[in-house]
């Protein structure tokens, strides 16, 4: 009897060891043989723990589990109260198309066997075949975007620092997701760390760097232990070691490290603080050397580029926003989790048919996209396509592709409050729209909360300055949700005391 | 506790095992921390002098982060998330029930020393919030009962 059970971060925290264990223990007492596999996510949250159990027509999926329901698994799976059906016939796993995330949920994220017969590695043996420039070209050509929220060309990157001049070189994977409402990157760590080993190693022929590094979020324990086992298996296998080598670098709690110049100040061991660009990290990067930085979705994405062609990929998407966007549905959600989908559903298919609304049942007032420095749309925003120019056109962004729903309980000047202290609190110090903006910002909001209509065009007025006067997206973004609030919301900017009068 | 000559002698150890990374003072606090549960004071011109940084470099990043601590927490360490997918169920609610029930605020001890309440900007549960950290242990749809974990 082979059995799975998530390891994934947030199928722990809804109860998966505990489960994992009583299916051990139970199996021990009735004499039974199992085979009990670890798994990613398959990344529907309202079901985990999502017990899955192979049979002869596929994996049967029972959950959500808990401790009580272990002893039912071994009487007949058909017949237990949690039983699913078919993994794979879930409508909200038969809506996807799933490239980068093809394997996770369904390998052993910590076998190199089972990876390589899901067509892991079929990428990079056909990168090295393939001469530093197509390479380049091949990802060029496929479209791909920096999948962190910049959405940079990633073969644009990629081909300055191959043609920049210098022997040594690194690729830096960028695993330092701090974005509210985003687990991609997590989940894709912790379900199928090879895919991203591998990206990384593409990256690394394509380039000439000899070394790469993974910046993982101390906030993640599953994924860093997950990326560290991975590394020493794939150097065993020779996969990683003398042309190619990677180590995995834990952060220390500071959101801003997100940000490519701050990341490489915090891996040269330094306060992460912003650096000014240029110079471009491609050509002085970490230690002053070419480097490539790119979020983990960008460098996951590459091994299926490169193993189907530029072309099958490219044929996902619309407009400038090619191929396909994991999103991730999070806040006040009935079916939260993780889909894979070409770009181009709106927000209204996304938030009420994939996501069901909300987890209260109450209506959708605002949804959040792309993290804390993203938008709040209210509902007239819901035919925006999902893609990079189209949210851009609606005052927004897709950053990171996460969406963060609110319920009609949503008090929006909260919330654009929240926004400016998130940024006093995380901001790196270095620029003064940023470090003394966002303190500002928070004392405005907090006039107008009181009463002083006066004080929403001097809130404008700093959003604007803090908008075109910061180094970086912290300082410069912060104002999105700040100004979309206050734009699209008005009435929870109305002075309190009417209500009183 | 160690004395001084022990203290000393077992960041040596972390130092010599972190030196032939390239940037190398994060993991080196990290372990730190890991051996210590703080970032006791004479490590750091302890550190500077074999990175040859000054003190204010080391200091600069052990205050940059909020990761490392100067002083050591209480027994348990409460993290709860009080990012914007946690608020949309409820985060804020559950963190005011939390500081009642413990009397402490944000970065506080109880007096016994038995819990510190930290908060956390994401753990990446954010279709399963609100979520906390319990000793490194990750729960989901948490409430204030949470509290029960760190009562002993």
């Amino acid at each position: 009897m082979k059995i799975y059970v998530p390891l994934d971060s947030a199928a722990v925290a809804l109860g998966a060891d505990a489960v994992a264990e009583a299916i051990v223990t139970e199996a021990a007492r009735r004499g039974v043989t199992i085979e009990l596999v670890r798994n990613g996510s398959h990344g529907m949250v309202w079901l985990e723990p999502l017990v899955e159990i192979a049979t002869d027509a596929g994996r049967i999926g029972i959950g959500p589990m808990t401790v009580a329901d272990v002893p039912a698994l071994f009487g007949g799976i058909a017949r237990h109260p949690k039983a699913l059906g078919l993994v794979e016939n879930l409508p909200w796993m038969k809506g996807q198309t799933r490239l980068t995330f093809a394997r996770v949920g369904v390998i052993d994220p910590l076998s190199l066997a089972d990876y390589r017969a899901h067509g892991g590695m079929v990428g990079l043996d056909r990168a090295k075949a393939m001469s530093k420039a197509e390479i380049v070209a091949e990802v060029t050509e496929s479209g791909l975007r920096g999948r962190g929220g910049a959405g940079f060309p990633t073969g644009i990157k990629w081909k300055t620092v191959s043609e920049a001049p210098g022997e040594r070189k690194y690729i830096v994977c960028n695993a330092d997701e701090g974005d509210s409402a985003t687990f991609a990157d997590r989940m894709l760590m912790e379900g199928d760390p090879f895919t991203l080993i591998e990206g990384m190693a593409i990256a690394g022929l394509a380039t000439g760097a000899a070394k790469g590094f993974v910046y993982i979020r101390s906030e993640y324990p599953v994924a860093i232990r997950i990326m560290e086992a991975a590394v020493r298996l794939a150097r065993e296998a020779a996969i990683l070691g003398a042309q190619f080598d990677i180590e995995i670098r834990v952060g220390a709690g500071a959101y801003v490290c997100g940000e490519e110049t701050s990341l490489l100040n915090s891996l040269e061991g330094k306060r992460g603080v912003v650096r000014a660009k240029p110079p471009l990290p491609a050509l002085e990067g970490f230690m002053g050397k070419p480097t490539v930085v790119n979020n983990v979705i960008s460098l996951a994405s590459v091994p299926v580029i490169l193993a189907k062609g530029a072309a099958h990929y490219k044929d996902f998407g619309l407009g400038r926003s090619r191929g396909t966007i994991p999103l991730q549905i999070a806040g006040n959600v009935r079916f939260g989790g993780l889909y894979e989908t070409a770009f181009g559903l709106t927000l209204g298919q996304i938030v009420d048919d994939i996501a069901g609304g909300t987890a209260t049942g109450r209506p959708v007032k605002a949804v959040q996209v792309g993290g804390p420095l993203g938008a709040y749309h209210p509902r007239s925003d819901f035919a925006t396509p999902f893609g990079y120019e189209e949210f851009a056109g609606q005052g927004g962004l897709i950053g990171h592709a996460g969406l963060t729903i609110f319920d009609d309980s949503a008090d929006m000047l909260a919330q654009a409050r929240f926004a400016m202290e998130f940024c006093a609190i995380e901001s790196c110090g270095k620029c003064t729209p940023c470090r003394i903006g966002a303190v500002r910002g928070v004392e405005t909001i907090d006039r107008i909360a009181k009463g002083d209509a006066a004080a929403i065009p001097l809130l404008t007025d700093l959003c604007s300055t803090m908008k075109s006067g910061s180094l970086c997206a912290l300082g410069g973004f912060t104002p999105y949700p700040v100004l979309s609030a206050l734009t699209h919301f008005p009435d929870d900017f109305t002075p309190a005391k009417e209500a009183a009068e | 506790m160690l004395d001084s000559a022990d203290l000393s002698d077992r960041i040596a150890e972390i130092i010599a095992d972190h030196q032939g990374l390239e940037g190398p003072l994060l993991p080196i606090l990290h372990a730190v921390q890991a051996a210590f549960g703080h970032i006791p004071q004479p490590a750091v011109p302890q550190i500077a002098n074999a990175l040859t940084l000054s003190k204010a470099e080391v200091h600069g990043v052990v205050t940059f982060y909020h990761d490392f601590r100067e002083a050591p927490a209480g027994r348990h360490i409460l993290k709860l998330c009080r990012a914007e997918a946690c608020q949309a169920m409820g985060a804020d609610r559950v963190a005011g029930a939390i500081k009642a029930a413990l009397g402490i605020d944000w970065h506080e001890t109880t007096a016994d020393g038995r819990v510190t309440l930290e908060p956390v900007f994401c753990l990446g549960l954010c279709a399963c919030g609100p979520a906390a950290m319990v000793d490194g242990r990750l729960v989901g749809r948490c409430d204030a009962s949470v509290v029960l974990e760190v009562s002993a």
